[in-house]
């Protein structure tokens, strides 16, 4: 493999890596709060959904991303209504987000555009287009840091970079704020957070909306950024990969990127080479290289590489009084 | 604290919770604008206003049986086998192995042995999952999440590179032999001299499934293992302390939710489309889901749930062909709000009848 081939895979591993990233950290808030969240996927394409819709109407990215952000947190608040407020099981409320995401866009994009369930292509304006840095073409002469700098790091679109520095606000917001604390305390204990007189509904709540945020940039990102428009179930498991990720980085902010980079990886490995030949091992098929994520996670839940240990009441409503 | 009567428990509740995703489907449909009355009359007809219809009604109604015990039975251990889709996929694999290895004189020799092929297979890729649950604490809606995934990609891999029929472009094993064909109940009801149409896939697995139904039935209330399974669900510490072991019920309940979701295949692969195809489950695992919660769990209650969710996937396809405008996800959107009203938002209507009950005591 040559150089410029492995800045390629990069340049495409940062890119695939995006959604995924937006989508573990959205899922990462969510679930340091103990709400459980398997409804990422559903949250992610209904963003994409309206993100590029909107934007096919209107012209404008912004609008689309707006649009999608709205779509995809109006989803969390229901995710929150039933797991908060109603002490619903959070994973069957995340199953049935996840159906009514993908049965609602396939309804309301044939009924609005008539093109089988897709949003027109976008062009231009209606799209995130890519930002170049200052002087990518003028360095891209310097050899080994020139390509890096214009080819690897430059010229993607905004929301990579969003995603990027969402790691570091992440873990600042949830390490070094008192927000934060509140928030991993209401995951791990909501009863000394109810008795300290701070109101677990509302953490929880809040966590839940900046989940859907985040998933809606994730979203928008899908349709709007990397591709030119919606397309049936788009998001094609993506938002389970997410889940993947954010177990394999065991609830953490850096692991977190560290996983997304590494899923992103072996997506664009697969995209690249399909059928690998591996001396001494024969040939990787490519089925393996896109189950691979899943196979990780399950190996790293199964505790063979280090314990992954979630929130402690993950996945439990909190009632105020006993019964 | 269960205030309410029985009756509102296992009629009542699923009742208003079905009216409740009926009329926001209804809101939903009148948005797209389109009459819902309309619609829900196309729907009635086409799904079992006919024999046609029926026919279709119920092969779709044999997968969610299947697929509907498959999760009610792990929930009677406090267990979410979120991955029947799976499950079933790779029960896909075994009956077609069982079909196409072996020289089947007639397909009631064939039959019996794809049964045990699928649901052989389906418990084995449950017991994956569920061994991490039960020795290493492995979140089990997490794993069987991923082995969904890990089996679709399998399936693929198989398709592709192994199993496909050779000659072919398409990723699909050859067809069986005509020994494995399963009657249809075109075939069935004419041995009795009564005439049904021949083009709907519904055959004799719709039996198999009636009498799984049966089995769960006993197996969950009439036997010591059902006992122990409903007393882990009940209290895992009760259970251990009744000396109940959760490993051994874990493993059992898994494995029989996984044979059960495998079962599905017989009705699909062997009975419908006589060869394996790339995506042999098509939902139904996942609709298994909504029919164990809208069936509270109870094997009557999924046959019926199963019934109505083949009238929804039936009534779909009729209505997408009499109103173009409502596509057939309008089902997708149906099975994601009875699923929410009947498991996820169920406490808001639970709690305002239980205040009501209190009031009558």
């Amino acid at each position: 493999m040559d150089f410029a081939t492995v800045l390629q895979l990069l340049d495409s591993t940062l890119r695939l890596s995006t959604p995924l990233l937006l989508a573990c950290l959205a899922g990462l808030f969510s679930e340091r709060a103990g709400i459980f969240d398997i409804g990422l996927e559903g949250k992610m394409l209904a963003s994409a959904f309206f993100s590029a819709a909107v934007a096919a109407a209107t012209g404008s990215a912004l609008l689309g991303l707006a649009a999608g952000m709205f779509a995809s947190m109006a989803l969390a608040a229901l995710h929150g209504l039933a797991s908060i407020t109603f002490r619903g099981n959070q994973l069957i409320s995340g199953v049935a987000i996840n159906f009514l995401a993908s049965g609602l866009t396939a309804l309301i994009g044939q009924n609005w555009f008539k093109l089988g369930g897709r949003t027109p292509a976008l062009s231009g304006d209606a799209r995130f287009l890519p930002i170049d840095f200052y002087f990518s073409e003028t360095l891209s002469s310097i050899p080994f840091i020139g390509p890096i700098y214009s080819e690897l790091l430059s010229g993607h679109t905004l929301m990579v970079y969003v995603a990027l520095a969402a790691v570091p606000a992440t873990w600042w917001i949830l390490f070094r704020t008192r927000f934060g604390l509140q928030l991993r305390a209401v995951g791990e204990n909501p009863e000394a957070v109810d008795t300290a007189g701070l109101s677990v509904t509302a953490l929880r709540y809040q966590a839940t909306l900046i989940c859907g945020l985040l998933c809606g940039l994730a979203g928008a990102y899908l349709a709007t950024g990397m591709a030119a428009g919606f397309i049936r179930d788009m998001t094609a498991g993506k938002g389970f990969i997410a889940l993947a990720a954010l177990i394999f980085a065991k609830w953490r902010p850096g692991y977190a990127l560290l996983a997304c980079l590494l899923f992103g990886l072996l997506e664009a490995v697969a995209i690249r080479f399909q059928n690998i030949d591996v001396v001494g091992v024969g040939t990787v098929p490519v089925q393996f290289m896109q189950a691979l994520p899943y196979i990780l996670t399950v190996v790293i839940l199964a505790g063979f590489i280090g314990k992954a240990i979630p929130p402690r009441a993950g996945g439990e409503p909190y009632a105020k009084e006993r019964a | 604290m269960t205030a309410l009567p029985k009756w509102a428990d296992v009629a009542l509740i699923p009742a208003i919770n079905l009216v409740l995703a009926f009329f926001v489907s209804g809101l939903i449909v009148m948005w797209i604008g389109e009459n819902p009355l309309d619609a829900m009359t196309v729907m009635i007809k086409g799904s079992i206003g006919s024999a046609y219809g029926w026919g279709y009604t119920l092969y779709y109604a044999t997968n969610f049986i299947f697929t509907g015990l498959a999760v009610a039975i792990a929930f009677h251990a406090r267990l979410f086998n979120i991955g029947g889709e799976g499950q079933a996929a790779i029960g896909g694999i075994g009956a077609a192995l069982v079909c196409l290895h072996f020289g089947w004189p007639h397909w009631t020799l064939a039959f019996p042995a794809a049964i045990v092929g699928a649901a052989a297979f389906g418990a084995a890729w449950a017991a994956i999952p569920a061994y991490l649950q039960a020795s290493r604490g492995s979140h089990i809606v997490i794993t069987t999440i991923m082995f969904n995934f890990i089996a679709s990609a399998l399936l693929v891999y198989l398709l592709v590179n192994v199993m496909k029929a050779p000659g072919q472009m398409a990723p699909e094993s050859r067809g069986f032999p005509a020994e494995a064909h399963l009657p249809t109940a075109h075939e069935m009801l004419a041995w009795i001299g009564v005439s049904f149409p021949r083009s709907p896939p519904v055959n004799v697995s719709l039996l198999i499934a009636f009498a799984a139904s049966a089995l769960v039935w006993v197996l969950i209330w009439r036997t010591r293992l059902g006992y122990a399974i409903r007393a882990m669900g009940w209290s895992e510490p009760a259970a251990i302390y009744a000396g109940i072991r959760p490993f051994r019920i874990i493993m059992i309940t898994m494995m029989i939710s996984g044979g059960l979701a495998g079962l599905m295949a017989i009705n699909t692969v062997m009975g419908e489309a006589e060869r394996l195809l790339l995506d042999p489950v098509q939902g139904a695992g996942f609709v298994g889901i909504a029919v164990a919660l809208m069936g509270r769990s109870h094997p009557v209650g999924v046959v019926l749930a199963a019934i109505l969710f083949g009238m929804l996937y039936q009534g779909g396809v009729e209505l997408e062909f009499e109103m173009p405008a409502v596509s057939r996800e309008m089902v997708l959107v149906i099975q994601a709000l009875v699923i929410l009203f009947t498991g996820a938002l169920e406490n808001m209507v639970r709690a305002p009848l239980e205040r009501i009950a209190l009031m009558f005591r």
